[in-house]
């Protein structure tokens, strides 16, 4: 049926029909709806018959577990610091109150640059916002101003991804450029303990909490020297303070497994990033910094907190920006594990240094990438000498 | 008079101002132009004195440049432009002593800019002191401008002040808005220069096809 209709309403958007400065706008939404009939027409390469929206839209479905926490976990954290009891449903319907202006934001303003940015240079959408858009609202705080969200959105658009020539060419990964926009450019707004709690009230739910009232993430509160009070266990459901997406270690679990299973994320570097960050963390611990209450924080609990489950499943595997050859993702996940856990037991400036690290990365993939291709290359020489 | 401002010499001055700009197509002199563009005062000091300091340099290399041994001309040209520099960064210090402080090293540093040896090299060691104090002064004029709006931009959205007056109005900051932290940093004043050279070249490169 949708097919039908996209059929009969083709004509007008073809060259020279009335709604030809659309054609990009309705080409989007017909590969979004239903498999383009163009899919590998030539060339060597084996593709299967999904085109990447495909593959767009199951890191989405990936990212649902971890986002419909994020939007309870809002509630529980607002009812709870007005004191108030409610059931689950209305904790999740307060949550998805507040957490859809900052999607719908982030949505308008990313695919309207995207839009008409295809439109002016007579290409086709490119998917890749799909993604992007939807990550963005889960990795900044809840009391993020909407136009802040906006600004950094159009920030990272333009910069990270449209400059280097669109989707697929970004050497950083988007939505991490905007989060990295937002915490240099608005740092009270980022971090602290004021930015955790959404405090005004949507449609007669949820409660006004008044400005004063603060509420420090595990990690926060360790970059403050106070040694963080909850185990294992509360970390892992994630029913704590932090970024939206990034609380609850077992919603973005089961989005690891959708991953995995489609194989769109690679295994190798998601668990290198675990491994380097047990790794560097439990150096940390023996390392016995004795008035440095982040080093002190157990290794367990480091890969449970703050965002690095978060970032390694759903940022490092990005496989646009991450390394490329299998020995490389190692490398490449190994070191940002390492750097991740560096930063935030050494600089007290950022408390999570997952953002930073992966960035960090993303600049040396391609050069990760090289010393393998060359390593390859040198050993096969070699081996046709010998012979 | 007439010959003063002939078409050569009026197109020594105007070239360098767009069309063959140190900054934007030469992409010279980028150092200075991201360490002095925090805020817009910083920013007019430093293009008037690599402007008087371009266009003097010039002027004297001009006129002794048939004496200058070739193989040691560098020195000499150096020579011209530390005695500049130091009047200069004399006289800010006597004058503007909050604006030298805030530039530092920087004023020092025209020395070593880019488009300065670049200009006494192209240009004033093969002409006449007038065209080459036109040229000079262009060429000067050219990267004032850029540290100009980049200045200008950075203190706007940074601040919120253009040269220490409040712009933007209190009501906005009472609606919420709250100045870009990063504006403030070197690294953004990178990124104002791209959009500046991209718009740039997106209209000249139209208007010679």
């Amino acid at each position: 049926m949708i097919q039908k209709t996209l059929d009969k309403l083709r004509p007008h958007f073809e060259e020279g029909g009335k709604l030809s400065a659309f054609r990009s706008v309705f080409d989007g939404f017909e590969t979004f709806l239903v498999v383009p009939s163009t899919t590998s027409k030539s060339g060597v390469s084996i593709h299967d018959s999904i085109d990447s929206k495909r593959i767009m839209s199951f890191v989405v479905i990936a990212l649902l577990p971890a986002l419909f926490f994020g939007m309870y976990n809002i509630g529980y954290q607002n009812y709870q610091a007005a004191g108030v009891e409610a059931s689950c449903v209305d904790l999740f319907l307060y949550g998805l109150l507040v957490m859809l202006p900052k999607i719908v934001v982030s949505y308008v303003v990313g695919l309207g640059i995207e839009f008409v940015v295809a439109q002016w240079k007579k290409e086709e959408i490119q998917e890749g916002y799909l993604v992007t858009g939807i990550l963005i609202p889960m990795i900044v705080p809840v009391d993020t101003p909407l136009w802040m969200l906006a600004v950094a959105v159009a920030f990272s658009v333009i910069f990270a991804k449209e400059i280097y020539g669109g989707t697929g060419m970004n050497i950083f990964n988007p939505a991490l450029v905007a989060r990295a926009f937002l915490f240099f450019a608005y740092p009270t707004s980022m971090s602290g303990d004021k930015v955790w709690l959404a405090k005004d009230t949507w449609f007669s739910l949820g409660n006004i909490i008044p400005d004063s009232h603060t509420l420090a993430t595990p990690l926060g509160e360790a970059a403050a020297h106070i040694a963080p009070q909850g185990d294992f266990w509360t970390y892992c459901v994630g029913l704590m303070p932090g970024s939206v997406g990034e609380t609850s270690v077992i919603a973005i679990a089961i989005g690891a497994v959708i991953l995995l299973w489609t194989g769109i994320a690679s295994w190798k570097t998601m668990c290198s990033v675990f491994v380097g960050g047990a790794a560097t963390a439990y150096l940390f611990n023996i390392s016995g910094l004795a008035d440095n209450a982040v080093a002190a924080i157990p290794w367990y609990n480091h890969l449970v907190l703050g965002g690095f489950c978060f970032g390694a499943v759903f940022m490092a595997t990005d496989p646009v920006t991450s390394a490329r050859t299998e020995g490389g993702k190692y490398i490449y996940g190994l070191l940002i594990g390492v750097l991740a856990i560096t930063i935030r037991v050494l600089n007290p400036g950022y408390p999570e240094g997952m953002m930073l690290a992966i960035l960090f990365m993303n600049m040396f993939a391609p050069l990760i990438d090289y010393c393998f291709v060359q390593r390859n290359i040198n050993k096969r020489l070699q081996r046709t000498k010998t012979k | 008079m007439a010959a003063l401002f002939s078409k050569e010499n009026r197109q020594a001055f105007t070239e360098p101002l767009s069309l063959n700009n140190p900054v934007l197509v030469q992409v010279l002199g980028i150092c200075s132009a991201l360490a002095v563009t925090a805020k817009l005062e910083p920013a007019i000091v430093m293009g008037l004195s690599v402007t008087v300091i371009t266009a003097f340099s010039n002027v004297i290399v001009s006129l002794i440049r048939k004496t200058i041994p070739n193989r040691i001309r560098i020195i000499i040209q150096l020579v011209v432009v530390a005695a500049l520099v130091t009047i200069v960064s004399m006289i800010l210090k006597a004058f503007a002593y909050d604006v030298s402080v805030q530039l530092s090293v920087y004023i020092g540093l025209i020395i070593t800019n880019c488009i300065l040896m670049g200009r006494l090299e192209a240009f004033a060691m093969t002409n006449g002191p007038w065209q080459s104090f036109l040229d000079g002064i262009g060429s000067g004029l050219g990267y004032a401008w850029i540290l100009v709006v980049v200045g200008a931009v950075r203190e706007l959205l940074g601040n919120g002040t253009l040269l220490g007056f409040n712009i933007i109005p209190e009501a906005c900051y009472n609606a919420g808005y709250v100045n870009n932290g990063m504006m403030t940093m070197p690294a953004m004043s990178m990124i104002i220069l791209g959009c500046i050279i991209w718009v740039h070249r997106a209209y000249t490169t139209k208007n010679t096809k």
